[in-house]
């Protein structure tokens, strides 16, 4: 139980681990090492799956009664309790549901400090040093955590995360965890329907213009949206050729989106569309037209025609 | 027996004691009748808010522009009372006839009236003082009298008939004499009634007209023709035909007494019906003409006191009360509204019905084949729901664009625009709107402009231009320039405004903006319902005015030029304000520049708001031939021009339920002419038509263009080319 | 049923945000200062739980630029009271500090819920939901986009992410960070926020500043300016594999 310790809080609700708590292992490691100390992963609920976290020095299997499904009121107890154990230097979690139920409040109890919206972690002599995100991308804030215990909660994407889906366990250990008082019971857990259709919530938006065309060549755009697990979004035009339902229009008199990613498929750019994407994280435009207006609030573009493009885009990750 | 002849006739058709009895309770009883429906309704005028006293306080105020913002002088309203000019618009062959019957009609009326104070006020007032019935319908009054009013006679026929068989005919062709709802209830309507009111309105008064004919006919037939009843031509010509038939003597004395008793039975009938029919537009129609504002649109009235909007029958002024009444369903507003015809579940004619038929339900007043039939009790048979939002639905009343065409055109000076404000504010009041209306409105309140963009952006358009932008806050300038939102924060009206400043740059006209200072005019913010909000406006804007140092305001907008010409006035804005247009317009005049012909085939858009409401159709047009280019009008320009959708508010709203976009409609227009350029003098309309070119697919054809870059390109300051406006260099 | 709205401002977000000279902060000197949006859902969804189940809507705040048009904007909405903590803190108040000021006002009210935005642009030491639950030793939860009175407690759904929702059942008190109310926030017309601003009622209360720990910023700037696209050429095979590569590097997961 080293003060240099750096631990993850595994953020699995359901399915397999997320991208992120790899991304935050990998991070993790990083710190550690330049801290001295050794990474922890905890796992809360449910074990399953946990084999692919062996990029941890220590794995903690936490069990007991309210903690799976995920309850949040019964999850902090847990994570307190192991902390208090583990006495880290470091508790790193995402800006995600789990991570902002958890880490306020674990913070706060413990007196700790606390970063979140964190894209770049660091270590400069015995502190910590981090970058966060905010004002909705507006501004970045560079801050200093001082020399003792503090949570950072990160925004996911931050950090690589290939490297560090490592398999295999080592040193696992059980926990069983008996909730003092617990006052917040399960209900329910649902996935998501696939009917309403929410463009506003997709991570990755396919957007197509008047370039595609016709009715028929909508399927092509359909087609890379659902390969990319993307949501399918237009221009007005698109729409009141009926193309495409009401719903699916982004601008000033359809949604606005913010999605992380907004491929931009033969559109133009006027300033009612624009109205409605402008703040996407990354615009990535395709217009044949060179001097596009989309091309002035795009991050990236190309003159290739859709027609072509799309089809390499399937072939690349369809196959 | 041997008797002078005296040309007169007997009055009474009936020949019994019993018969006049019989008469006159029956007349006494059309009268109380008559009265009573009128006394109802005159009564229900009452029950609305009192008119506004200023209407008739004739003196004029500073910026007040007669027929546009100044009430129209009553000695006018007379002459287009009798001329029926109002009728006669955009329709002469209507207004004819029309002019026909009303003059015949009076006519008749007088010919009554004079009857009437013969038989029974000289008549009896000689009998019972002077102990012997005179009468002075004798003798050459006689004569004239028949021949003038066999003539009006004439002339109500001909003018009934003319009517009556257009009405009949065009019912199927013309949009105006097709009943269907634009806003289509859920459980259904029929307006059967209605359409068999109209039948029997007509109808029956040519069945009236001509049984009156057919009287002096068979009258002098039996009469066996006495030759000054040639006097009564018409009479004498009909009288003829009968004798030609073969009806003469007794047998003509016999149909004669028939026809007698049918006339006058359907004569009074007539009069009992009046006030509780469309013939009632006979006496509402010429008040309402008289009592008309045309003020009243471009400068809208203040919310009833104690509610935010019109929230029930009280809440209507006796003017718009009486308006509903004077509703003729002509129809001519609900053919030119740009909201109906695209579909939008909004016809002005049907909004006045409705309103109508709720005001008369309201009060308990009954009409004859004048209501809509309805299974249910929604729409204007919904008497305890909410005013705005049941009665009438919420989507008919955020169609309108307030492009006035309504209130332009209505025959009869209803005014259809500050009823629907004051029912979209009610809307407003319960936050019941569009999610992209209340996005703006909330921009507008937090930042000032509807863009959602930070107000100290506002000038940021002038960051492109190699000229500094006079401070109006910090220098003092000859005119005030108030952009507008459009004109400051859309990407591609940035670049008209900034040749609008090199334009009067280099022409010499001093002149400053207010840079951040300046906020949303108002005018679609008040049209839209949020009065509070706009009076926040007006106190923010007159506050960054009383901050500058200028003797005149000039607008890039048409919708900020109206309010900020006739609503600041009333909130202290003593300073001129022009538009652009006029501006351009005034550089050419004086001779201050000197264009080159540009040789370009044009058409030109009238904004509503600069046309319509502001009267300004010359000054763009003198900027566009001026600079050489040939203007081909369209069939709607002028006063008729058609509304490109984006006013009122409408802008920020929803248009996808619409079949056709106003600015598509448009367009089509325009296509038709053959023209290359679609000029525009409002950047509303440049983003709007832009887009319709393109939707409609006409990219090709036609380029929308502002008469600023005609002005510049004329002027050698900027070459017009293709998509990409190159820049000439700074002179 | 009494439930406590925390509410507080925030520069628009519209605004061109300008750091100050200590390099530290923004200017806040020209910035126009709005209520925090997920505020304003935590409102609509009090009011709309006031409206469905009766009760009471008191929102509070501490004091800050403008935040009496946001006080009387919610007064104007249907809450019945406005508390303003005035403590003539200037600039940026950490979560921390927010929190428990909130804290020591709250502990003296009773309450059944406190709902408050799940987060603000500028919460660089945690949203305050989870804080101030803590503070209170009271269950939370953050992220929440639906809540119902459920017997003796209430329902509360959370979004997981992936558009996967989790709903419990939770036994009051409890503070919670609302993502989205029912319905979008209310218009609420300017002449009714005057009649509230005639009628004041805004209650104020003198407290004291506490300190609490917070990262140190010591350095406040704007990402790297973009200008105009960077072309990706316009070989479809090369562009399409860039694009992957971007999506990828985005962390959106690509099946
Ligand atoms: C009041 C108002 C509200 C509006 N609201 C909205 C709104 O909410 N949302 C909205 O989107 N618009 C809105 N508009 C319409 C807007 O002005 C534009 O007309 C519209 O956004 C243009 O859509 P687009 O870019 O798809 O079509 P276009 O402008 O026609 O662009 C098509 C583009 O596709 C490119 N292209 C063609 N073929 C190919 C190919 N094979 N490969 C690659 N590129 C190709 C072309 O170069 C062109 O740039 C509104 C307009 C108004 C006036
Ligand atoms: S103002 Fe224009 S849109 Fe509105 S009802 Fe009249 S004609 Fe129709
Ligand atoms: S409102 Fe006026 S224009 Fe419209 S139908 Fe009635 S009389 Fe005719």
């Amino acid at each position: 139980m080293a003060e240099n310790d750096v631990v993850v809080i595994a953020e699995r609700v359901v399915g397999g681990h997320p991208d992120v708590t790899f991304e935050l292992l990998g991070k993790a490691k990083e710190i550690a090492s330049a801290l001295g100390g050794e990474v922890h992963c905890l796992v809360v609920g449910s074990p399953e799956g946990h084999e692919c976290l062996g990029a941890s020095d220590h794995l903690h299997l936490v069990e007991g009664e309210h903690l799976w499904p995920y309850n949040p009121h019964a999850w902090e107890s847990a994570v307190s309790a192991l902390l208090t154990q583990i006495k880290p230097r470091l508790v790193l979690a995402s800006t995600g549901t789990v991570g902002i139920d958890l880490c306020g409040a674990l913070a706060a109890q413990s007196g700790s400090m606390l970063a979140s919206y964190v894209v770049d972690l660091s270590v400069e002599g015995s502190t910590l040093m981090a970058v966060a995100q905010l004002y909705g991308g507006k501004l970045m804030a560079e801050c200093d955590l001082g020399d003792g215990p503090a949570f950072v909660t990160a925004i996911p994407g931050s950090f690589a995360s290939q490297a560090t889906r490592v398999d295999g366990v080592a040193n696992a250990t059980s926990h069983a965890h008996e909730a003092a008082e617990v006052r917040m019971r399960h209900v329910a857990l649902t996935e998501p329907e696939k009917t309403g259709v929410d463009i506003t919530s997709e991570e990755l938006l396919v957007s197509v213009g008047r370039g595609i065309g016709s009715q028929s060549n909508i399927d092509l755009a359909q087609e890379l949206a659902e390969v990319l697990g993307a949501g399918l979004s237009a221009s007005r035009p698109v729409i009141d050729q009926g193309w495409l339902p009401k719903a699916h229009q982004v601008g000033k008199s359809g949604k606005k989106v913010k999605p992380k990613i907004y491929l931009a498929l033969g559109i133009s750019g006027a300033p009612e569309h624009l109205e409605g994407m402008r703040q996407a994280e990354l615009i990535i435009a395709c217009n044949t037209d060179a001097t596009a207006p989309i091309f002035e609030v795009a991050h990236y573009g190309t003159t290739a025609d859709l027609f072509d493009l799309v089809p390499e885009i399937l072939d690349l990750i369809g196959g | 027996m041997l008797l002078a002849v005296v040309e007169t006739r007997k009055i009474f058709g009936g020949t019994t004691h019993l018969e006049r009895v019989f008469f006159y309770l029956l007349a006494l009883v059309v009268l109380v009748v008559f009265f009573a429906g009128l006394g109802l309704r005159v009564k229900k005028y009452m029950a609305g808010r009192p008119l506004d006293a200023s209407r008739f306080r004739r003196a004029r105020v500073p910026l007040e522009k007669p027929g546009v913002s100044a009430p129209v002088p009553l000695t006018q309203t007379g002459v287009d009372i009798a001329a029926n000019r109002t009728v006669s618009r955009r329709n002469h062959a209507v207004g004819g006839a029309h002019l026909l019957l009303f003059w015949g009609f009076l006519g008749l009326l007088a010919a009554t009236i004079i009857v009437g104070l013969d038989y029974d006020v000289y008549g009896n007032l000689t009998r019972i003082f002077g102990g012997k019935e005179l009468s002075f319908f004798k003798g050459w009054f006689y004569l004239g009298y028949n021949a003038i009013f066999d003539t009006a006679g004439l002339a109500a026929i001909v003018g009934a008939v003319w009517l009556a068989v257009r009405r009949i005919r065009d019912t199927k062709s013309s949009v105006a004499l097709d009943y269907t709802r634009a806003q289509k209830p859920r459980s259904g309507y029929s307006r059967a009634a209605m359409t068999a009111g109209d039948h029997l309105f007509i109808f029956g008064l040519i069945l009236i007209l001509f049984t009156g004919i057919l009287l002096q006919g068979l009258r002098i037939d039996a009469a066996g023709f006495p030759s000054f009843e040639r006097w009564t031509w018409l009479g004498y010509l009909v009288g003829s035909g009968f004798g030609a038939l073969g009806l003469h003597g007794s047998a003509a004395g016999t149909a004669h007494f028939w026809l007698w008793w049918v006339h006058i039975l359907m004569a009074l009938a007539f009069v009992a019906y009046l006030p509780f029919s469309k013939a009632l537009h006979m006496i509402s129609a010429p008040a309402n003409l008289a009592v008309r504002d045309p003020g009243n649109t471009r400068r809208l009235p203040s919310p009833p006191s104690g509610h935010a909007g019109y929230q029930d029958f009280a809440d209507f002024t006796s003017k718009e009360l009486l308006g509903f009444d004077a509703c003729t369903k002509c129809g001519r507003c609900h053919s030119v509204c740009p909201a109906r015809t695209g579909g939008a579940p909004l016809s002005p004619r049907d909004l006045i019905l409705d309103l109508r038929q709720y005001a008369d339900r309201k009060r308990g007043i009954p009409m004859v084949l004048d209501w809509e039939e309805r299974p249910d009790q929604s729409g204007p048979k919904n008497l305890e729901g909410r005013l705005a939002g049941e009665v009438i639905e919420p989507a008919t009343l955020w169609s309108c664009t307030t492009c006035m065409a309504c209130v332009e055109i209505c025959p009869v000076g209803i005014e259809h625009v500050p009823t629907i404000v004051s029912l979209r504010r009610s809307l407003v009041d319960a936050g019941e709107m569009d999610p992209t209306l209340q996005a703006a409105l909330e921009n507008i309140a937090t930042q000032g402009n509807s863009f959602g963009k930070s107000s100290r952006m506002r000038a940021r358009w002038t960051k492109g231009l190699d000229i500094p932008i006079p401070d109006a806050r910090k220098e003092e300038v000859e005119y005030l320039w108030f952009l507008g939102d459009f004109a400051s924060f859309d990407e591609r009206l940035q670049e008209i405004s900034r040749t609008l400043a090199r334009v009067l740059t280099a022409n010499g006209i001093s002149f400053g903006i207010l840079y951040e200072d300046e906020r949303n005019a108002g005018n679609d913010v008040r049209r839209a319902g949020e009065e509070g909000l706009f009076e926040m406006l007006v106190e923010k804007n007159m506050e960054a005015f009383s901050k500058a140092s200028f003797k005149k305001i000039f607008t890039t907008d048409p919708h900020s030029f109206n309010t900020l010409r006739n609503e600041y006035p009333a909130y202290g804005l003593d300073k001129p304000v022009m538009h652009y247009s006029e501006l351009l317009a005034s550089l050419i005049s004086e001779g201050r520049v000197s264009l080159a012909g540009l040789d370009k085939k044009v058409t030109y858009h009238d904004p509503c708001y600069l046309g319509r409401y502001n009267r300004i159709f010359d000054a763009p047009r003198s900027v566009i031939t001026s600079a050489g280019c040939e203007l081909v009008e369209m069939p709607r320009n002028r006063t008729n021009s058609f509304c490109c959708g984006a006013g009122g508010g409408r802008i920020w709203m929803d248009d996808s339920v619409l079949a056709e976009r106003p600015s598509a409609n448009r367009i089509r227009e325009a296509a038709e002419l053959d023209v290359g350029y679609f000029v525009v003098a409002c950047p509303k309309d440049y983003a709007m038509f832009s887009d319709a070119v393109k939707s409609t697919g006409n990219e090709d054809r036609m380029k929308v263009v502002d008469i600023v870059e005609l002005f510049a390109e004329a002027s050698g300051e900027l070459a017009l080319a293709g998509a990409a406006s190159e820049e000439a260099p700074e002179s | 049923m009494k439930i406590v709205v925390a509410m507080r401002q925030i520069a628009d977000l519209v605004e061109e945000l300008e750091v100050d000279a200590s390099g530290a902060d923004i200017d806040r000197e020209f910035v126009k200062f709005v209520s925090n949006e997920w505020d304003e859902a935590a409102l609509e969804e009090a009011l709309c739980l006031k409206e469905a189940h009766g009760g009471e809507v008191v929102v509070v705040g501490v004091d800050d630029v403008d935040f009496d048009q946001t006080l009387f904007g919610a007064l104007a909405k249907g809450a019945d009271r406005a508390v303003k903590l005035d403590c003539g803190f200037e600039g940026w108040m950490p979560t921390a500090v927010r929190a428990e000021i909130l804290a020591r006002w709250l502990r003296e009210e009773s309450f059944d819920l406190v709902l408050t935005g799940v987060q603000a642009a500028d919460d660089l030491d945690g949203q305050l939901a989870g804080v101030l639950g803590a503070r209170l030793g009271l269950p939370h939860a953050a992220v929440v986009v639906g809540l119902e009175p459920d017997g003796s407690g209430f329902k509360v759904t959370q979004e997981l992410g992936g558009g996967v929702t989790l709903t419990s059942h939770a036994t009051g008190p409890l503070v919670l960070g609302i993502q989205a109310a029912r319905q979008a926030p209310r218009y609420v017309p300017i002449s009714r926020i005057r009649q509230a601003m005639s009628a004041g009622g805004i209650e104020v209360v003198e407290v004291e500043a506490p300190s609490a720990r917070a990262p140190k910023v010591t350095r406040l700037f704007a990402p790297e300016a973009k200008g105009r696209a960077e072309m990706l050429g316009d070989k479809p095979s090369e562009v399409a594999a860039r694009i992957v590569e971007l999506i990828r590097a985005k962390g959106v997961s690509v099946s």
